[in-house]
């Protein structure tokens, strides 16, 4: 199977009004695991996040994934940090991703029964998605965005809301990800939830990377101080 | 007061007596304005949507001009609609002064803008909520449209409705242009006007009530029908 | 379901297109609401089949009507401004059938007295004297010009009243109505007052004057002039409206035992 990985960034910035919301950003997204970005509010973490996607418009810089970008588009999934329901049914917005593919009928019912059991949500299929809680409304936007089988996984704070059960099914779901060999990057505020998720990790501060780096380098000895401090719980200016 | 029941009182004898001439009257009602209202719906859901979703040059022009022409004065509308029909008028030769196709085109310029603007601010919320997933999710203009026009339908019946209930109440534009003509042009809302002309105020208020019925009963059926009303939790 | 729903719709639709090849026919409102087509209608579709469509509108609308071609024939009641629509071209021809005649309305105790008139002018002059409440249609019909004419016979120009005499550009039942709200005077056809329901305090006050008589004309549009205009069944029909069974008709015609029309075609 060809992979659209690796994705390499290159001097990309993002400007809007004439203020750098990121950049200059080089960086590259290696094939396996689990790259999680911290970093204090308004560092630009979505935003990287969202030029990765190809979603936000770059000024300056390319994007470059191993395949063309029409076709690495289908093979990516992304989860907002407030999760978009659609108003459907459970079943229905666990098959939308897949109606507009034009799967076939039966593989579409199977796979989104499948899915809906992985994220516990089987027992819900008719009920309206935006009756649910925070933290069913945020697996089902997982199992929305996994069920397309996607090569690479953007997660922006999925767990920000949510509370500690909810977030360790999330992980869970996150996990099992992995092994079954789906990218993910991943943006969090939650150290412990980052030391627990990362093989490697980016720390971004005023636009960008400062340190980045193997998990247990970036987590056990960070080089920055920017980076010490902001472990430490400090407010960085 | 006592105009109010004897018009109670006729409209009850007119319905249990089955008055051929009413129902003639009435199903002539439905068929102008639930034409003009297919019609209508066909140019103004696709049109409303379209606004709520692209970005295009015109853009607010285009939604002003929509609102301005929500306001529109329906006997305006009959005279320019008379004109434009009438056998000395550039569409003169179509023959349609005074026929029930007049009266639904002229119904179709009252009703259309409305349903447009209502269909666009429903739509323009709607789009707002979804905008990143279905950017993300890579979807084809058209899968959007689909897409919005689906989840959003119970706006979109809302905005049904509202150009139902203009047109069906509606008597300036289609005096005009259907002539109030007997067993041709005749509908409720001209009857009335031409009962209240005569000082008949019971037969007037009587073929009111049966009008008022008449929404009343399209509106609760439409919901029944798409089972709207059901799903709601409260 | 959806299917289904859009069928029926686009049957309904399209079922209103069928009205095509009937009689257009142009009348007063006054015409209208003596009730007499309601005689009249159904006996000539019983002996010519002809399905006469009625326009009922006032004598200038009427006339416009005609002008442009949008119906087949006007029966009006405006004797200068018909023999000028046939001079321009648009009719062939006017053909006197019958005629009612109008009567002065007005509340019951009659501040004016014109009941104690001897003619119209004077019953008039004395409305002009003491300036009571007055409703003029003011919309350019038939009786509108009447009553201007009427107006100017007793020595008065309407245009320069004050606002006792209210122009209410409306049709005849829709003015008796507001004559009825404001206790007022008003000119009306003896039709339309016999056959109007909302009396209220309103009485018949004064008539019988010949000035006040109205006669209806009968004018086929002008096939020349617009080609399309069905001047076979319009010449059908006068046949049939000059006829005896149509003078039995008309003149037989009565509400409340009263006689409205006399019918009084001329033989061609």
């Amino acid at each position: 199977m060809t992979t659209i990985l690796p994705l390499t960034l290159q001097d990309v910035a993002v400007r809007r009004r004439g203020k750098r919301l990121i950049g200059p950003v080089t960086t590259t997204l290696g094939r396996q695991g689990i790259t999680i970005i911290v970093g204090p509010n308004g560092s630009g973490k979505t935003t990287l996040l969202k030029v990765m996607h190809g979603v936000e418009r770059i000024s300056t810089g390319t994007v470059r994934w191993a395949v063309p970008d029409s076709e690495a588009q289908h093979h990516q999934g992304y989860v907002f940090q407030t999760p978009i329901m659609l108003r459907r049914s459970v079943a229905d917005n666990l098959r939308y991703p897949l109606q507009l593919h034009n799967i076939a009928k039966a593989e579409t019912e199977q796979r989104m029964i499948d899915w809906a059991r992985k994220i516990g949500l089987h027992d819900h299929l008719q009920i309206s998605a935006t009756r649910l809680s925070g933290g069913e409304k945020q697996r089902l936007a997982l199992g929305r965005a996994l069920i397309r089988r996607p090569e690479v996984l953007f997660l922006d704070e999925p767990c920000a809301n949510l509370d500690g059960a909810s977030t360790r099914d999330i992980e869970a779901l996150l996990i099992e990800a992995r092994k079954a060999g789906t990218r993910i990057v991943m943006t969090t505020h939650n150290i412990g939830q980052a030391k627990r998720l990362a093989d490697d990790a980016l720390f971004m501060l005023h636009g960008i990377i400062k340190e980045a780096g193997p998990a247990r380098a970036f987590f056990d000895a960070p080089q920055s101080k920017e980076l010490m401090a902001f472990f430490r719980g400090d407010i960085i200016a | 007061m006592n105009d109010i029941f004897d018009g109670l009182a006729a409209a009850f004898w007119l319905v249990v007596s089955f008055d051929p001439e009413l129902i003639e009257i009435s199903l002539r009602s439905l068929q102008v304005t639930l034409g003009a209202l297919v019609l209508s719906c066909a140019i103004a859901l696709p049109l409303g949507t379209f606004l709520a979703i692209r970005r295009f040059r015109y853009r607010r022009l285009t939604i002003s001009v929509l609102n301005a022409l929500m306001g529109l004065p329906p006997v305006v509308v009959g005279l320019i609609v008379y004109i434009l029909l009438s056998r000395s008028g550039p569409f003169g030769v179509l023959g349609l002064l005074f026929t029930p196709t007049a009266m639904v085109i002229a119904q179709v310029i009252i009703i259309t803008p409305l349903i447009a603007s209502i269909t666009h601010q429903a739509m323009r919320e709607l789009w707002a909520e979804y905008h990143d997933l279905l950017i993300s999710l890579n979807t084809s203009q058209w899968q959007r449209v689909k897409t919005l026009v689906w989840d959003g339908r119970r706006n979109l019946l809302t905005a049904a409705l509202a150009g139902f209930g203009r047109g069906i109440g509606e008597v300036g534009a289609i005096m005009i242009v259907g002539g109030n003509i007997d067993n041709a042009t005749r509908v409720l809302t001209t009857a009335i006007a031409l009962e209240t002309g005569k000082g008949d105020f019971a037969l007037a208020l009587a073929l009111g009530f049966v009008l008022i019925a008449l929404a009343i009963g399209v509106n609760v059926s439409i919901h029944w029908l798409s089972r709207t009303e059901r799903e709601g939790r409260w | 379901m959806m299917t289904r729903v859009s069928v029926t719709l686009a049957a309904i639709f399209f079922a209103t297109a069928a009205f095509a090849e009937d009689f257009k026919m142009a009348v007063t409102t006054s015409f209208e609401n003596s009730g007499l087509a309601d005689v009249l209608l159904p006996a000539i579709k019983q002996d010519l089949g002809i399905d006469v469509q009625l326009l009922v509108v006032g004598t200038g609308q009427a006339l416009r009507l005609g002008q442009a071609g949008d119906v087949d024939a006007i029966l009006v009641h405006s004797r200068a401004a018909e023999e000028a629509f046939v001079a321009e071209g648009y009719g062939t021809h006017r053909r006197e059938i019958m005629y009612n005649d109008f009567v002065l309305i007005g509340p019951q105790n009659d501040p004016a007295d014109i009941a104690g008139a001897t003619s119209a002018v004077e019953a008039l002059q004395r409305i002009g004297a003491i300036e009571p409440a007055f409703v003029s249609r003011g919309d350019d019909s038939g009786t509108h010009k009447k009553e201007l004419s009427l107006w100017a016979l007793s020595g008065f120009d309407a245009a320069v009243f004050g606002p006792w005499y209210r122009e209410v550009g409306a049709g005849m039942g829709a003015s008796l109505n507001t004559a009825a709200g404001l206790s007022a005077y008003i000119l009306a056809d003896r039709a339309s007052w016999l056959n109007f329901g909302n009396k209220a305090n309103l009485a018949l006050l004064y008539a019988g004057d010949p000035v006040l008589f109205n006669q209806y004309a009968y004018l086929p549009v002008h096939p020349d002039k617009h080609v399309h205009v069905r001047n076979d069944l319009a010449a059908k029909v006068e046949e049939w409206l000059v006829s005896p069974s149509a003078a039995e008709l008309i003149n037989s015609y009565q509400i409340d035992g009263e006689t409205l029309f006399t019918f009084n075609a001329a033989e061609k």
